[in-house]
């Protein structure tokens, strides 16, 4: 399947293991990623609270661009938080034709054009909705047996929840746990999976930003999750980078590896932990991975054979 | 007739004993509501369970409790639809969150909800001289404001608000949403004080995590979490008031780093955010003392090759061709923005029937049991935002 890929800007700037470990696994799902190097930042809903209509003809002009990609059967981020803040754009543009034609007015210029109604889907969605579950069953040739995986999405792929196209027969907000599942690990249930990370505040309020990050991963050390995965990168940066400062503010040790899903995916599907970016993390995932033989492991295996 | 089990959180602090869960099997009709099982509960089975109710018809916004882990008015719930989200087919009900519990089912509002809504100073302060017969306003901005007015004051978004869960002392979306009530309504004399007060206020407009929480929460289509962004967006670009919190800073910087860059600086937006809109922000002492106080993230970040000095001292940046494309872009959308409001413009009627029809149902119903405020589209084409 060939998609008009939207790597949004973290993951080729402070988390590059997840862009990096996304062109890793693509090839073995048969996703052929053509990357939107021309696109412009989401504005992750920032540049939306500045100013509607630059951030609504930004992320129009990445829809062209997508549109313009021949063959692609929709545009793929790997991001939950350009899901968010495109999907509240592509709303807006796909509401009101008089609004979607100032828009492309501006990108006239450029010899662009936005057309209503262009597919965006997170590669979680598309793992689910296109690949499907019992595919990516058939593909794990590792599958993560013993492993305790807590599920964090990050808001803005969960909520609003109508605005994401979330119901019962597309029940959006329960793939990470689906996914989980199908790779063959343990989905642990625990208070913060739904919740915010607090990275939108942590320069407003740092405090009670990191506070969030903390008591989410406190809860899944407390339910005896070995790692925690998410698709957002920003949750990434709150959750792993920022953990050193979590702990403090919370007033205990975590020591709790945060993956990106591509990454999970990844080791599922048998590659190596260097070539997905894992030693790259603040939080080395020492308790999910061997790293002599590579091998997936939860904790009490890892420490039976040591 | 059919048959509901309820699973109710039952506690009285008074007694000092932990709270505890009750279960009670109902015969309703599958559209009556959570409430009405409640009250039957309580009628044939203990008359101490504690609940607040009055109207019973989703206007009174008393009987606002947690069904199935998420927050609605039981009156305004169908046992059909609750039953479809109950785990193991028991429909669980317990107290709102972030607000004490006076008993069972009963938190208390004055103590949290009552208290924010009075910070905001919630009532019109008249643009002077009064007129002697009424105030000539823009229809549309009277029409924007009702989304607020439609709030029934339940506290549904209070108690699963996550930025309040962390820092109690959040104004939070009720009262914040109750502030642009009145910023947005051109006849209130102070929109330029109010917006300083709630800027400058470290748990005010800029203390909200963006989580969307309220958004869905709201039974009546308030959105409050829009309503805080408008308020920063009046704040920062209209009024253009700088605050203490780095939120207009933070959003300053965002948008110019985009502007020259094209995608988003880190290693830049952190001390921007700080010490102001310039590459000599990091030189600053408000961005230095940030820096050492996160040094032990830094420090690791660093080591382990997440984060290079090569990749901080050249950050990525698109071609020439497409920065001076968004340089247009800018200029454009910077010059007289457009804001498209989509609760008072409505869907175009392709895309109201056709992919909106559950969202269209449900605030077309609240549209019409809402007293306050006609909203600028027929029922079935109204957004929530």
């Amino acid at each position: 399947m060939k998609v008009a890929y939207w790597p949004g800007c973290v993951s080729r700037g402070f988390t590059p293991e997840l862009h990096g470990s996304m062109a890793r696994i693509a090839p073995l799902l048969d996703i052929e990623l053509v990357p939107l190097d021309r696109g412009a930042c989401c504005g992750a809903g920032v540049i939306a609270e500045h100013n509607q209509e630059l951030a609504d003809t930004l992320n129009a002009r990445t829809f062209a661009l997508a549109q313009q990609v021949g063959g692609a059967a929709m545009m793929m981020n790997i991001c939950s938080t350009c899901q968010g803040a495109q999907t509240e754009c592509q709303e807006r543009l796909d509401a009101n034709a008089e609004y979607r034609a100032h828009v492309n007015e501006t990108l006239a210029g450029e010899g662009l054009s936005y057309e209503k109604g262009l597919t965006n889907k997170n590669f979680l969605w598309l793992l689910v909705e296109e690949l499907g579950l019992d595919e990516l069953r058939a593909r794990a040739q590792r599958p993560l047996h013993d492993l305790r995986v807590g599920p964090f999405y990050g808001c803005y792929i969960v909520r609003p929840a109508d605005r994401l196209g979330i119901d019962d027969d597309m029940p959006r907000d329960t793939y990470l746990a689906l996914v989980i599942e199908a790779l063959g690990g343990t989905v642990i249930d625990y208070a913060g999976s739904h919740k915010c990370c607090g990275f939108p505040i942590i320069t407003m309020n740092k405090e009670a930003s990191l506070k969030q990050a903390g008591r989410h991963l406190g809860d899944a050390v407390d339910a005896a999750a070995d790692c925690l995965v998410t698709p957002c990168p920003l949750c990434h940066l709150n959750l792993d980078l920022q953990q050193p400062l979590a702990e403090r503010v919370v007033g205990r040790n975590l020591n709790m590896p945060v993956l990106h899903l591509p990454q999970l995916v990844g080791l599922a599907l048998g590659l190596p932990a260097d070539q997905l970016g894992l030693q790259r993390h603040v939080v080395k995932p020492t308790a999910v991975i061997d790293w002599t033989t590579s091998v997936v492991a939860g904790v009490g295996e890892t420490s039976a054979e040591g | 007739m059919a048959e509901f089990t309820l699973r109710l959180r039952r506690y009285n602090p008074q007694t000092g004993a932990p709270p505890y869960w009750e279960e009670h099997t109902v015969e309703l009709e599958p559209h009556r509501s959570v409430l009405e099982a409640i009250l039957q509960a309580k009628a044939r089975f203990d008359g101490s369970i504690g609940i607040r109710c009055s109207c019973r018809a989703a206007i009174c916004g008393s009987c606002g409790v947690r069904i199935n882990g998420k927050p609605d008015l039981a009156c305004h719930t169908h046992l059909d639809k609750a039953q479809r989200h109950a785990e193991a087919g028991v429909i669980e009900v317990e107290p709102m969150g972030n607000m004490p519990i006076i008993k069972d089912l009963i938190v208390d509002m004055e103590a949290v909800h009552w208290k924010k809504i009075q910070r905001v100073t919630p009532w019109l302060i008249a643009k002077q001289p009064v007129p002697e017969r009424e105030y000539i306003v823009p229809k549309e901005t009277m029409i924007d404001v009702t989304q607020s007015m439609a709030c029934i004051q339940c506290g549904a978004c209070v108690s699963d608000c996550l930025s309040m869960e962390v820092d109690p002392e959040f104004i939070g979306p009720a009262a914040l949403a109750k502030a642009y009530r009145f910023v947005g309504d051109p006849r209130d004399d102070q929109h330029f004080e109010r917006l300083t007060d709630l800027a400058e206020d470290p748990h005010g407009i800029y203390d909200c995590t963006h989580c969307f929480m309220c958004i869905d929460a709201c039974p009546k289509g308030v959105a409050p979490m829009s309503q805080i962004m408008r308020l920063r967006r009046i704040a920062s670009r209209d009024h253009g008031i700088v605050d203490r919190n780095n939120g207009e800073r933070h959003e300053a910087a965002f948008v110019s780093l985009v502007r020259q860059y094209g995608l988003l600086n880190e290693a830049e937006l952190l001390p921007r955010s700080y010490g102001g809109d310039s590459p000599l922000a990091k030189f600053t002492p408000r961005a230095g003392a940030e820096l050492a106080s996160s040094l032990p993230s830094i420090a690791k970040a660093l080591l382990r090759r997440k984060v290079t000095p090569a990749a901080v001292l050249k950050p990525h940046k698109l071609a020439k061709t497409d920065l001076q494309q968004i340089k247009r872009i800018y200029d454009h959308a910077e010059k007289d923005p457009f804001e498209l409001n989509l609760y008072i413009t409505g869907y175009d009627e392709d895309l109201a029937g056709a992919e909106k029809p559950e969202a269209a149902a449900a605030s077309g119903a609240v549209q019409t049991s809402a007293e306050s405020g006609q909203p600028g589209q027929t029922p079935g084409e109204s957004p929530t935002r």
